[in-house]
C-alpha cells in the first residue's frame, strides 16, 4: 500500500510516500540511520510486516525537517540523492517535493 | 414514543450450510462503526454467523453485545475464537481483540470475499465517512482516499432525512425513483443546513419522493467526486449500509457509467467478514513464525 505522510499548504505538496509492500521485504531498514533527522520509526502494519513510518510528530513540518537535506547547492548537483532515498534498498521511499 | 424512521432493523445470521464445523479453526471480526456494530466468526474462513447492530453510546459495549448474539445463535464460548480482531472507528474498544486492523484493510478483504478476487474498486459508504479504495487480486489495499469531513453523503445523513421526512429509511431509495420530477440536487455539505434546505424544498411543495430523489442525487454526486479522484478501476463494489440504498447506488452506477457487483452477503458485514479474515490469516502468520524462532 502506498502510505503518504506529510501535509500540503499554500506553497505546494510535502509528503514522504512509502510502498509498504516493498519496504515490508527488506530487513535491515537502513533509511533509519540514513536520516540525519531521525524522522522514520517502524511499527507493525495491518498484516503484522514491520514498515517504516513517519513519526508522528515529523509529519506536520516535513519542509523544514528535510530542508538541510533538499538544500539548493547539494540538489543542483546532478549525481546527489538524499540520503533515505540511497539508502533504501527497495525504492519504496518517494518524496513529492 | 413518536416512530423513529431512520431505525433500520438489526440482524443475526447462521449459515445454514455449514453443520460439520466442530474442530475448524474459528476466527472472529468485530466492527465498531459510528453507527452499527458487526460480528462476524467464520470457521477456517467459511462465514459461519454474523449479527448486525446498533452502535450504542458504549463501544465496548456493542462489540460485546454484537458478539454475544453470535456466540448465543453458534453455542460457542468466547475461548473457543482463536483469533479475533477489531476494527471500524471504535477497533480500540474491543476488549477481547488480539489485535486491531483498520477497516480500510478489513473492507478490502471482506468485498474480494464477498464479491470475488476481479474487484479492484470498493466504495465503503459507511455511517460518518465514505471511502474509495483500490486493492489487488488478494484483497490487499493498494490505494484509498476518504472524506470523513462530515456525515453529509454517509449513513448518519440519510437517517436525519429519514426522519425529518419521515419515511422508513429502508424505503428511500424505491420511493426516490417514484418522483417524476426532480428539484436541483440538494447543495449543502454538512447535514444541518441540508435539513433546512429539505423544509425549503417541502414548503415549495415538492413531494417527499421528489426531495428524497434529490437528496440521493446530492450524496451520489459526492461520491462519485471521490471515486473519480482515487481513479476508477473495474470490477467496482460497494460496502457499508449505503450498498442497501437503490436510490444512491443506481445514480453513483449511472454517474460513473459502471455497474456495481452483487455480493451473497450483507454488504454491511464486509468490514467484520475481511476482520475474521485477517485473524485467520494473521494466526497462521503467527504460527509460521513461532515455528522458525
Amino acid at each position: 500500500m502506498l502510505s503518504n505522510y506529510g501535509y500540503e499548504d499554500g506553497s505546494g505538496n510535502y509528503y514522504i510516500t512509502i510502498d509498504t509492500d516493498k519496504c515490508s521485504e527488506c530487513g535491515e531498514k537502513p533509511c533509519l540511520q540514513a536520516c540525519p533527522e531521525g524522522i522514520f520509526q517502524t511499527e507493525l502494519d495491518d498484516y503484522d510486516d514491520e514498515v517504516v513510518i513517519v513519526r508522528e510528530e515529523a509529519r506536520n513540518r516535513l519542509r523544514q525537517t528535510c530542508a538541510a537535506c533538499k538544500s539548493r547547492d547539494r540538489m543542483a548537483s546532478g549525481d546527489y540523492v538524499l540520503p533515505c532515498l540511497k539508502a533504501c534498498p527497495e525504492g519504496a521511499l518517494k518524496h513529492t517535493w | 414514543m413518536a416512530q423513529e424512521y431512520w431505525r433500520w432493523s438489526e440482524e443475526s445470521w447462521i449459515n445454514p450450510d455449514l453443520n460439520d464445523w466442530k474442530g475448524a479453526c474459528l476466527t472472529a471480526g468485530v466492527d465498531i462503526g459510528s453507527t452499527s456494530t458487526q460480528a462476524v466468526v467464520m470457521a477456517d474462513k467459511k462465514p459461519l454467523s454474523y449479527a448486525s447492530i446498533r452502535t450504542g453510546s458504549n463501544s465496548k459495549d456493542s462489540a460485546v453485545n454484537a458478539m454475544n448474539r453470535v456466540l448465543e445463535l453458534t453455542g460457542l464460548q468466547r475461548e473457543e475464537i482463536a483469533f479475533t480482531v477489531g476494527t471500524g472507528y471504535g477497533r480500540v474498544n474491543v476488549p477481547f481483540a488480539d489485535k486491531t486492523v483498520t477497516e480500510i484493510t478489513c473492507h478490502a478483504r471482506g468485498a474480494n470475499f464477498i464479491y470475488g478476487p476481479s474487484v479492484r474498486t470498493i466504495l465503503d459508504m459507511g455511517g460518518q465517512d465514505c471511502k474509495a479504495i483500490h486493492c489487488d487480486e488478494n484483497g490487499r489495499v493498494r490505494s484509498f482516499m476518504m472524506n470523513d469531513k462530515c456525515a453529509a453523503g454517509t449513513g448518519r445523513g440519510m437517517e436525519v432525512i429519514a426522519d425529518l421526512l419521515g419515511v422508513p429509511i429502508e424505503e428511500i431509495g424505491a420511493r426516490s425513483f417514484e418522483a417524476d420530477q426532480i428539484p436541483k440536487p440538494i447543495t449543502s455539505q454538512c447535514v444541518v443546513f441540508a435539513k433546512t434546505e429539505v423544509g425549503h424544498l417541502m414548503r415549495e411543495g415538492w413531494t417527499k419522493e421528489q426531495v428524497l430523489a434529490a437528496y440521493c442525487q446530492a450524496m451520489a454526486d459526492r461520491v462519485a467526486r471521490l471515486l473519480e479522484r482515487n481513479g476508477m478501476e473495474l470490477d467496482f463494489a460497494i460496502t457499508g449500509g449505503i450498498a442497501k440504498n437503490i436510490g444512491v447506488v443506481r445514480r453513483v452506477e449511472k454517474l460513473m457509467g459502471v455497474t456495481a457487483l452483487q455480493g451473497s452477503y450483507d454488504s454491511q458485514i464486509a468490514g467484520a467478514l475481511g476482520g475474521a479474515l485477517m485473524a485467520y490469516d494473521l494466526l497462521e502468520k503467527r504460527k509460521r513464525r513461532g515455528q522458525r524462532s
